[in-house]
């Protein structure tokens, strides 16, 4: 993780980071797009952990859990993804997002364990605040997993050092106080943001949350080191799905030509004449 | 008491004869030994740090304490009676058993003991607009009542399950000025209207308070439920010792997400002589898969901001619950209740869809109270036990909602046409 930011700086770029659904909407469609997505443009790699209950998401993520639900999903196919991918590809981070339930029923040591073997390198669990830190961020962090932690509008400069000080990897900043695919942030108001963020850590920050375009995505890259893009992939996902919500020959060739726009829009957003300084 | 509390319990939590108290909970970070606790996004995390301060605060504050006893009082209808039901003793042969009416509250059921007491805190916080979850729509009407009491904006998230089942609740919640929303995801229940609930909460932080209406969710919510619905077993206490110069030998309670059933025990927790018992909704029968019967069949898991026991899978999805009774209709149960459970201190039993419309028939003919569905459980429970035990055990279930609400759905369900 901390070599692909670094190669990132030395390019003078921002990087994409991606969200999809691990076996949305089946596991082979899923793995085909992951594995994919490197060439694609994808810099870093978040794949979702399907749950049935998405607390902070937006109908459409939440339509891609119960779509990997129904196909088969569960967490040994999430594993299962990331060591198929691992196979061809060593470099790019992988950073496994999701709820904690799937997690603790699984078991936090073996789920550790067994996320390492697979070739994971970090965790978003977004109903894990620092209060919770003991129950799998500290575990997790001993044992060499990465534990990215989210800050939010409503994150107060009181509260932010609690949030920075189990972050590893980088920073998520989630731009506007809502779920996942709802409103966008006004760009002066993200920078500002990023701006706080940097003075208080070291971290590279991704931005996410309503990031819809590759020109949405070009904007954030101008402030921040990664711009993470989730609903509009997954949407693209969704849109090339057949009425039985079954994959069509070119599901992951439309989900791969998006993020190949999106990817073309962060890499020259710093070498164009930017929007926000 | 078969066990003792808890070594995690908080340490203060020791009565004047050295035993532990029952009723030390939570600590400071929200949990009930394992359970409980702050699950939640970080967006919200700040906004329940926010409402815990508050609400501290609140409780030290006589003015506070003053203007919920009056609202209480004079626009509840407090204190609810306590009714010994002598026809349905007679008639069951065994226990003497006492209703705690708490049906005769305003709207109808005890959800007003605790918007009342909610509605207040979100005055003193400034907050201009209530959100809440409701799933028999009880609370989305107590919500939407005191709402209109204060001039304040009310949004309530139904799921459309729900919203078909309590067509008259609906209607009410419109005629007080709310707005219903119904939710679509899941299995369009209880659960999912909580889910979009918080969703809400995350998008609107600035001017919305979530008065959720059971005794879970991230803490202080379900110390702050149990508190305000304490009124009912202090009262109970208060009134059982008037009619019989005695402690109760046993409490009744219907439990889904534990509200009423935490009201009735928390306040009788530290009295070894009274034993317990919280019915679970076991739907068309444990065995059939198809119950909401968290803790008999249920296991530990995350939901909804605390950990308790859920209705899920081996890969720690959340399964469906099922039951007649919307307000029962939830795969989990609040934090304080699944550890009452593991320190043995409240037994958990559960009481059928066919069993509680039998209860309600029952109640209904000999006692002139038509029980709401909820309740209904409880006194399902209440004639399977009482005909075993003696004449001078004294029990009090409480009969925590009335069921005009329930008066379509039950004609549907015995195959009457309205």
């Amino acid at each position: 993780m901390a070599a692909r930011f670094a190669a990132l700086k030395t390019e003078g770029r921002a990087g994409l980071v991606t969200f999809t659904m691990a076996c949305d909407p089946d596991f082979d469609t899923a793995l085909a797009i992951l594995k994919g997505l490197p060439a694609a443009g994808a810099d870093v790699i978040e794949l979702g952990m399907p749950f049935t209950d998405p607390m902070a998401d937006g109908p459409a993520i939440q339509a891609a859990g119960l779509r990997a639900l129904k196909a088969g999903g569960r967490m040994t196919r999430t594993l299962d993804m990331v060591r198929e991918f691992r196979k061809a590809d060593a470099a790019t981070p992988i950073v496994l997002m999701g709820y904690y339930n799937p997690i603790y029923i699984y078991g936090v040591d073996k789920f550790i364990a067994d996320a390492l073997a697979a070739g994971v390198d970090g965790m978003i669990v977004v109903d894990l605040p620092p209060e919770e830190d003991d129950e799998f961020c500290i575990p997790a962090l001993k044992a060499g997993l990465h534990f990215i932690r989210l800050a939010t509008p409503t994150t107060d400069e009181k509260r932010l050092p609690a949030v920075l000080e189990h972050t590893s990897g980088f920073i998520y900043y989630v731009s506007i106080a809502g779920i996942t695919g709802a409103a966008s942030a006004d760009n002066t108001a993200v920078a500002s943001a990023v701006a706080r963020l940097r003075a208080k850590t070291p971290l590279p920050v991704a931005v996410g949350f309503g990031i819809k375009s590759p020109a949405m995505a070009a904007d954030i890259a101008r402030v921040a080191d990664a711009a993470v893009v989730g609903t509009a992939l997954v949407q693209v996902i969704a849109g090339s799905l057949d009425g039985a919500g079954k994959p069509a020959k070119d599901t992951s060739a439309k989900a791969l030509a998006f993020v190949g726009q999106l990817a073309e829009g962060v890499r020259h957003a710093r070498a164009t004449k930017g929007r926000v300084a | 008491m078969s066990q003792s509390p808890s070594a995690t319990q908080s340490p203060a939590a020791k009565l004047p004869d050295g035993r532990n108290s029952y009723r030390g909970g939570p600590d400071e970070h929200g949990h009930f030994g394992i359970f409980g606790g702050r699950y939640v996004a970080e967006t919200l995390m700040p906004l329940i740090l926010e409402l815990e301060k508050a609400y501290t605060a609140a409780k030290a504050d006589p003015a506070y304490g003053a203007e919920l006893a009056y609202y209480l009082e004079h626009y509840a209808g407090h204190p609810s009676p306590l009714f010994y039901a002598d026809r349905l003793t007679k008639h069951l042969g065994g226990a003497k058993i006492y209703f705690k009416r708490d049906e005769l509250n305003h709207t109808g059921s005890h959800k007003i003991n605790n918007t009342l007491g909610q509605i207040l805190l979100a005055r003193r916080m400034g907050k201009t607009r209530i959100i809440a979850e409701t799933g028999a729509g009880q609370h989305g009407v107590a919500t939407a009542t005191v709402c209109a009491l204060f001039g304040l904006k009310c949004v309530v998230y139904m799921g459309e399950v729900d919203i078909e089942r309590q067509q008259p609740n609906v209607f009410r919640m419109k005629l007080l000025g709310a707005e219903v929303i119904p939710v679509k995801s899941g299995s369009r229940t209880l659960k999912d209207a909580m889910n979009e609930a918080l969703r809400d909460w995350v998008t609107n932080v600035a001017d919305t308070f979530y008065l959720i209406g059971t005794a879970a969710g991230p803490h202080p919510y379900p110390m702050m439920v149990r508190d305000f619905q304490s009124i009912i077993g202090t009262e109970a206490r208060g009134q059982i010792l008037k009619a019989e110069g005695r402690l109760p030998d046993s409490l009744v309670a219907c439990v889904g997400g534990g509200s009423n059933a935490i009201g009735l025990l928390f306040p009788f927790l530290d009295d070894p002589t009274v034993q317990m018992f919280a019915v679970e909704a076991a739907g068309k029968g444990v065995e059939t898969g198809m119950h909401a019967a968290s803790i008999t069949a249920g296991s530990p898991g995350v939901l909804h901001g605390n950990r308790t026991y859920l209705l899920q899978d081996d890969d720690g999805q959340i399964t469906e619950a099922h039951s007649i009774s919307a307000g029962l209709d939830y795969p989990g149960i609040g934090p304080e209740h699944a550890w009452l459970h593991d320190v043995g201190r409240v037994n958990y039993v559960s009481a059928t869809d066919a069993e509680a419309l039998e209860a309600l028939q029952l109640c209904s003919k000999l006692e002139g109270i038509i029980p709401a569905l909820e309740p209904a459980h409880a006194l399902g429970y209440v004639i399977k036990a009482a005909p075993k035990l003696p004449k001078d055990h004294i029990m009090v279930m409480n009969m925590c909602g009335r069921g005009d609400k329930d008066v379509f759905a039950v004609a549907g369900y015995l195959g009457v046409k309205l």
